[in-house]
């Protein structure tokens, strides 16, 4: 059976699905969804663990076709990497939506709401399996379609979710067939899709003008899928108004995994030196990832509204990765994969806390946690760990993320972005303390709604809480994972003697403990 | 459209003729054009047409909206099983070849089982968006009529009523 | 001129593309919305269509005769996929329209866009002086 996991993988939760769909005794559908999540992170799990012991990847044919021709499915360092953030988050995520789903959603409604969260589950943990990019297409409109619905069904608490869950189809249907037409042009170019074969192929070809064309479409539609600031419109209304459970499930993962499939797509496929790479792409990376870093900051401080004020944090942070990938080095990459490994981990922590208020209030505001860090303290302190992490205070895992951006852009010469980086990460100092003088420095208002927490309602926030520590402090696994996971996409001989000094640090760090 | 004899009658002869040509082009998919999509349209149209000349409230009567899920749900159990069936056959998943020793009469059970959920879960799907999106039809219709109504007792136009 | 030609069918897809893409953008009517996605994916569709077609190919089944050229069959079988996709896509998108109505009274964009922008106010009201 272990040589059938990487297939396992996805059709665990996509199996599930149909079966939480039938599912009609009370609470059924979400035993069978916690089994199958469970599952899913325990298979990631061994596999992750194979390839750091073995290191060489694990290649998966499909109906026993062979690569090129049959679809393979590939787990190496960097999916393998990405694998046990989606699913691990989706585990953690269904042990909340227990009750959060019963607090927000009609008890009608369950078994599609679990078939549907399963199916988004099954749709990412593809898209990063895969190693054909034409079932890339497929999974990730598996995974949105589902994620469509899973928005839409916040519209019981709150009507706004429908137009919001509304653009976010628009938009993201744009997002994906932008990058089929690119997909298209590719495949007239080279004659295949399996990722690993084109990028061979493409390296082979003279006339790479439509290429180029290729690059830009799927590079766009890339963009509009992981909410790159200009295209981030979609996302802040679609999670402030979705229930809050898929809001933690998708906030963590959905355009995480967008990430890592540009990740796959410009540096597997089109590689470092491939033409206007480093200039167009990079630079253009590196742009709008400063931008979204400081839009969406700055968004996030005036706004009231917590969930939205945390989706808007989200933009910012995934300017972070962009500026990762825009480096166009491997350090880069890797900074940019342990970024993706900490802020879901973060975003999860943080969206599942605020949760617990959100199930109890009809809506989620700075005036709503007026004076609630003596209600619920440990819910509270959730939170404001979880924005001590996005700031990236020492001891925390937003904090080593921040490190490798910071030192990759060094490295590189990138010095006016490195202090723009700091500067903006600095700024969300000041959303985590509106947070703290509302939750803390204020008396609960008289007629208030009494907030209460129980250790269920809490404790999958703190199981990401303690992550978020836990790798903050004993960084060193997560690092050396993460420039293995870079070195998938152009081993080079500086970021050898990186990761060292890299795993120097976080020694001298905990040594001062 | 319920009282016209001769659509009532050509309906009836049409939709017994329309199923089989789906089940026709279901399983002929091995040797020639056809296979799940396909079929799986052609029969919920059969369905549709039903829902359209008789009633939706007679084609739920013939065709509940369980019978949706459970089909939805069936077929993709059906093309997850076959793969997981030739897994349990030693071989990598929806490989057919491990399911029968002989490979071409294997390819033909591997090939009939997918197509065959393809097409359960298309038809089900089919009809189950007709039945949603006409069911809601009477709901909608009250909507635009609590609308109107507010719209002309408050004296209040709607915004975009002017334009 | 001969270029132009020997390419027509990039030429039409790519106005077929910008139809359907600009009535994506500039529609402010949901379903116009709907239509305008439907037609940008249909021509993403026709593009890979066109491209499998070989000049002189026939359908691809086998007919035993060694001579025949099949038109290239993988395109044909990426967009069947591509176009259950759509049909889902268009599935969802409607169904989110009729609750959208349902909730609104309207499925024109702008006018959403206030009655969003007045449950927004509403809220905030209600925070800044919570009812008992």
């Amino acid at each position: 059976m272990m040589q059938h996991l990487p297939i396992l993988q996805v059709i665990l939760p996509l199996l599930a699905a149909p079966l939480a769909a039938l599912a009609s005794r009370r609470h059924l559908a979400w035993h069978l969804t916690l089994v199958a999540t469970a599952g899913a992170f325990a298979i990631s799990l061994v596999l992750l663990a194979t390839i750091l012991r073995t290191g060489t990847p694990i290649i998966y044919d499909l109906g026993g076709w062979p690569a090129p021709i049959g679809i393979v499915y590939v787990i190496d360092s960097a999916s393998a990497f990405v694998l046990p953030v989606v699913s691990g988050i989706g585990f953690v995520a269904t042990l909340a939506a227990r009750h959060l789903v019963i607090a927000e959603i009609d008890a009608r409604d369950h078994p599609l709401f679990f078939a549907a969260w399963l199916l988004t589950l099954a749709g990412m943990l593809g898209q990063v399996t895969t190693g054909d990019a034409f079932n890339i297409f497929v999974f990730l409109e598996i995974s949105s379609l589902s994620g469509y619905a899973l928005v839409a069904m916040g519209a019981g608490r709150d009507r706004r979710a429908l137009p919001a869950a509304f653009n976010y189809l628009i938009l993201g249907t744009v997002g994906a067939t932008f990058y089929v037409i690119g997909l298209g042009l590719l495949y007239m170019l080279t004659g295949t899709l399996n990722l690993a074969d084109l990028s061979v192929r493409l390296a082979e070809i003279e006339n790479l003008r439509p290429a180029y064309v290729a690059l830009a479409f799927i590079a766009l539609g890339l963009f509009l899928k992981m909410a790159l600031f200009p295209l981030h419109l979609w996302l802040a209304p679609a999670y402030s108004h979705a229930p809050s459970a898929v809001t933690a499930l998708m906030a963590a993962t959905a355009t995480k995994v967008s990430v890592y499939v540009l990740i796959r797509i410009l540096f597997g496929v089109f590689g470092f030196e491939f033409p206007y790479m480093t200039q167009a792409v990079g630079g253009l990376l590196l742009t709008l990832g400063l931008l979204g870093a400081f839009v969406g900051t700055f968004a996030a401080i005036v706004e009231t509204d917590l969930k939205r004020l945390f989706a808007q944090s989200s933009i910012a942070q995934l300017g972070y990765m962009a500026i990762g990938l825009g480096i166009m080095t491997s350090a880069g990459i890797a900074a940019s994969f342990i970024h993706l490994f900490n802020h879901a981990l973060m975003k999860g922590a943080l969206f599942l806390a605020l949760g617990v208020i959100a199930a109890q209030t009809t809506h989620l505001s700075l005036h709503t946690i007026k004076g609630a860090g003596r209600q619920i303290p440990i819910t509270m302190t959730a939170i404001l760990l979880g924005g001590l992490a996005r700031i990236g205070v020492p001891l925390t895992a937003g904090f080593i993320s921040k490190l490798y951006l910071i030192r990759a852009l060094i490295d590189s010469g990138l010095w006016a972005v490195a202090a723009l980086t700091f500067v903006s990460s600095a700024l969300a100092l000041v959303y985590v303390w509106k947070i703290v003088e509302h939750a803390w420095l204020t008396e609960r208002p008289e007629n208030a709604p009494v907030l209460t927490e129980t250790p269920g309602q809490w404790a999958p926030a703190w199981i990401l809480v303690l992550a978020t520590i836990g790798f903050g402090i004993y960084a060193g696994p997560l690092v050396e994972a993460a420039f293995g996971a870079a070195q998938v996409f152009g081993p080079d001989i500086i970021q050898a003697t990186q990761t060292i000094e890299g795993l120097q640090i976080i020694e001298g760090l905990e040594g001062q403990e | 459209m319920q009282d016209d004899p001769v659509i009532r009658v050509v309906a009836k002869v049409l939709i017994p003729a329309i199923m089989l040509f789906a089940l026709y082009v279901q399983f002929h998919g091995d040797y020639g054009p056809g296979g799940g999509f396909q079929a799986g349209v052609i029969f919920a149209a059969a369905l549709v047409l039903n829902a359209v000349v008789f009633g939706l409230h007679r084609a739920r009567q013939v065709w509940p909206m369980r019978y949706n899920l459970m089909g939805v749900s069936a077929g993709v159990v059906l093309y997850g099983g076959t793969g997981v069936w030739s897994m349990l056959a030693g071989a990598n998943y929806l490989d057919y070849f491990a399911l029968k020793a002989d490979p071409k009469a294997a390819q033909h059970l591997g090939i009939l089982l997918v197509e065959f959920g393809v097409g359960l879960t298309v038809a089900s799907v089919m009809v189950a968006l007709f039945f949603a999106f006409a069911g809601r039809l009477t709901h909608i219709r009250l909507v635009a009529k609590t609308a109107a109504h507010e719209a002309t007792d408050s004296g209040t136009s709607r915004p975009g009523d002017a334009a | 001129m001969s270029e132009i030609a020997a390419h027509w069918n990039y030429y039409l897809v790519i106005i077929l593309m910008m139809l359907g893409f600009y009535a994506v953008i500039a529609r402010g009517n949901m379903v116009k919305k709907m239509v305008g996605l439907n037609i940008f994916q249909t021509s993403v569709f026709m593009l890979y269509i066109s491209v499998g077609k070989i000049d002189g190919g026939t359908a691809p089944i086998l007919t035993g005769d060694p001579a025949s050229v099949y038109s290239n069959p993988l395109p044909h079988v990426l967009i069947l996929t591509a176009i259950v996709v759509g049909v889902a896509t268009t599935a969802v998108g409607y169904a989110l329209i009729i609750r959208i109505y349902e909730a609104y009274g309207t499925i024109e964009d702008d006018e959403v866009a206030v009655l969003i922008d007045s449950d927004q106010d509403a809220r905030e009201r209600a925070d800044a002086e919570p009812a008992s």
